[in-house]
């Protein structure tokens, strides 16, 4: 019964993109037909519509995250958002030094802007996370130098969903005079940001990991105390000189809408996907030599990534094509690595192989969650029965100790 | 990842899955490959007295084309001698299966089991004569 291959799978990996939501969508639509102005237009009443619709759209964005709608800057999406804030911000500081900060686990385009900035002449330092993934308080204060100038660290992880301290990190920062960027992406709409409260400069967002449009973003960037930032893209001056290019009106629209919808919502919403994660970590928990990467207490309700043990990875990938999961093992990407984040944990390349990330979202029913226990049970137990590391495991051999022949 | 569809049919219906027993003097176990690597096959074979194998059983760790590929050679040992089991060649098996490039180290694994399983066989029942 499980085998239909007429069905679509079920989709279970809305932290690597969500559908945009119906009302959305509907909000979306008339800011491509009928107000097609160009926001920057003064001289007329098109641009006037546009330019009203984007700063709703900008007030909608900074209420969620408690922020003044003059700190938010539109952008093409948290990689650009990412990009702007460490490189503009670590180039306009550059006098009070060339060393940058990060954690091992963030994001691809937060660790390819410090390899960049490296190439520049910058120093940076890639902290490791603790075994569950969380920074260490105090190895984040000893790693910062006299001259470091900014330290960037994400919110929510992307593959295990773990949320970082950000009040404390962001006071270590304050009292060190160090810029402290902030990537969301995975943040708005799952975890309470109050940037009234939180010391942090700049923070990026995304519109399409909550329900928005893709290809649209921003960066906030604190007025008190003041925060600058050179430009990486240049031209008309828009976004107080920021961020030039004329802005994608129906996309802003898009993610406004998105954002307000998330801060209604996202009380109740959460709770319900809570408990939806929690049933499928519990039935998913039955079976032996289940491992959850990832801190379970200091995590977003919507994230589960655990690692099925003597199960490689390609194969539970080809047994698991009913649902839309991602993997940590390297048979899904480009590279032959397994998932650097789980490396980073201290986990094995087997059971970072052998991972599968769960990410539940608005969509996701209960219904999905018993298919997706079911599936995985019968599925998992098939591999293992294949396998014959299962059988060593079960005899009470040690698989670390054999001598393996390398091939 | 396109998959042929004889190693999807092995995939999904492993053929001669299980364990023989290895302390019988007929049989023979080839235990090849390593976690690390991501693949690990164990293959045993059953001998009649006049050298003819009975039965072959397998139990891989490993990718959909590595499972598929020992799935193959228990199906392909069955009946054959010894002589005949040991020229059985990795290109044979990555034919069959139409396996692209980057997978014919599983046929060359499932080679080497074939192999593994022989000698040890040899091995045991030269200590027993």
């Amino acid at each position: 019964m499980i085998k239909d291959k007429a069905r679509k799978p079920i989709y279970l990996d809305y932290s690597s993109t969500t559908p945009i939501d119906a009302r959305v969508a509907e909000k979306m639509i008339p800011f491509i037909t009928e107000h097609f102005g160009n926001p920057a237009s003064r001289s007329h009443s098109f641009g006037w519509t546009a330019e009203e619709a984007v700063e709703e759209a900008r007030d909608e964005v900074a209420k969620l995250v408690n922020a003044d709608p003059r700190e938010i800057v539109w952008t093409s999406g948290a990689t650009e958002s990412n990009n702007l804030a460490i490189k503009g911000a670590s180039h306009f500081y550059s006098t009070k030094g060339k060393h940058i900060l990060t954690v091992a686990t963030e994001h691809k385009c937060v660790i390819d802007s410090f390899r960049e900035l490296e190439r520049e002449g910058y120093t940076a330092t890639y902290l490791e996370p603790e075994p569950n993934g969380l920074v260490d308080l105090e190895k984040f204060k000893k790693a910062i130098r006299p001259d470091t100038v900014l330290a960037s660290v994400m919110f929510v992880n992307n593959e295990i969903g773990v949320i970082q301290d950000i009040e404390a990190l962001g006071n270590v920062c304050r009292e060190q005079k160090v810029i402290f960027h902030v990537d969301a992406a995975q943040a708005t709409g799952k975890v309470d940001i109050d940037l009234e409260k939180l010391p942090v400069d700049l923070m990026s967002f995304s519109a399409h990991k909550t329900y928005g449009p893709k290809g649209i973003g921003a960066l906030y960037v604190r007025r008190k105390p003041r925060i600058r930032i050179e430009a990486q893209m240049h031209g008309g001056g828009h976004e107080r000189g920021m961020r030039s290019g004329t802005l994608a009106t129906h996309q802003i629209v898009g993610m406004g809408e998105a954002f307000r919808i998330a801060r209604i919502e996202m009380q109740l919403e959460n709770e319900r996907i809570r408990k939806l994660r929690d049933k499928l970590l519990h039935g998913l928990q039955d079976m032996e030599e289940v491992y959850v990467n990832g801190d379970l207490k200091h995590r977003i309700a919507h994230n589960l990534n655990i690692s099925f043990n003597y199960v490689e990875g390609e194969s539970l990938i080809m047994a698991v094509k009913d649902i839309a999961v991602s993997s940590g093992s390297a048979c899904t990407s480009a590279s032959l690595e397994p998932s650097y984040v789980l490396r980073a944990l201290g986990r094995s390349d087997e059971l970072a192989h052998s991972s599968i990330r769960f990410s539940i979202g608005r969509f996701t029913t209960e219904a999905d969650v018993d298919f997706t226990i079911q599936l995985l049970k019968e599925k998992i137990y098939k591999l293992r029965e294949l396998s014959p590391l299962w059988d060593m495991f079960k005899d009470g051999i040690d698989i670390s100790k054999v001598e393996w022949a390398a091939h | 990842m396109a998959y042929s569809d004889k190693v999807l049919d092995h995939y999904e219906n492993p053929r001669n899955v299980g364990t023989l027993d290895k302390d019988d003097p007929h049989v023979g176990t080839g235990m090849v490959g390593a976690p690390a690597c991501g693949d690990v096959m164990k293959l045993q074979i059953k001998v009649s007295d006049d050298g003819v194998i009975e039965d072959a059983k397998f139990k891989t760790y490993g990718c959909g084309s590595a499972i598929a590929s020992s799935s193959l050679v228990t199906e392909w040992l069955k009946g054959k001698t010894l002589d005949q089991a040991s020229e059985i060649k990795n290109s044979a098996i990555a034919e069959e299966l139409a396996l692209p490039p980057v997978k014919i180290h599983c046929s060359v694994l499932a080679e080497d089991a074939i192999k593994s399983a022989i000698a040890d066989l040899k091995s045991k029942q030269g200590k027993l004569n």
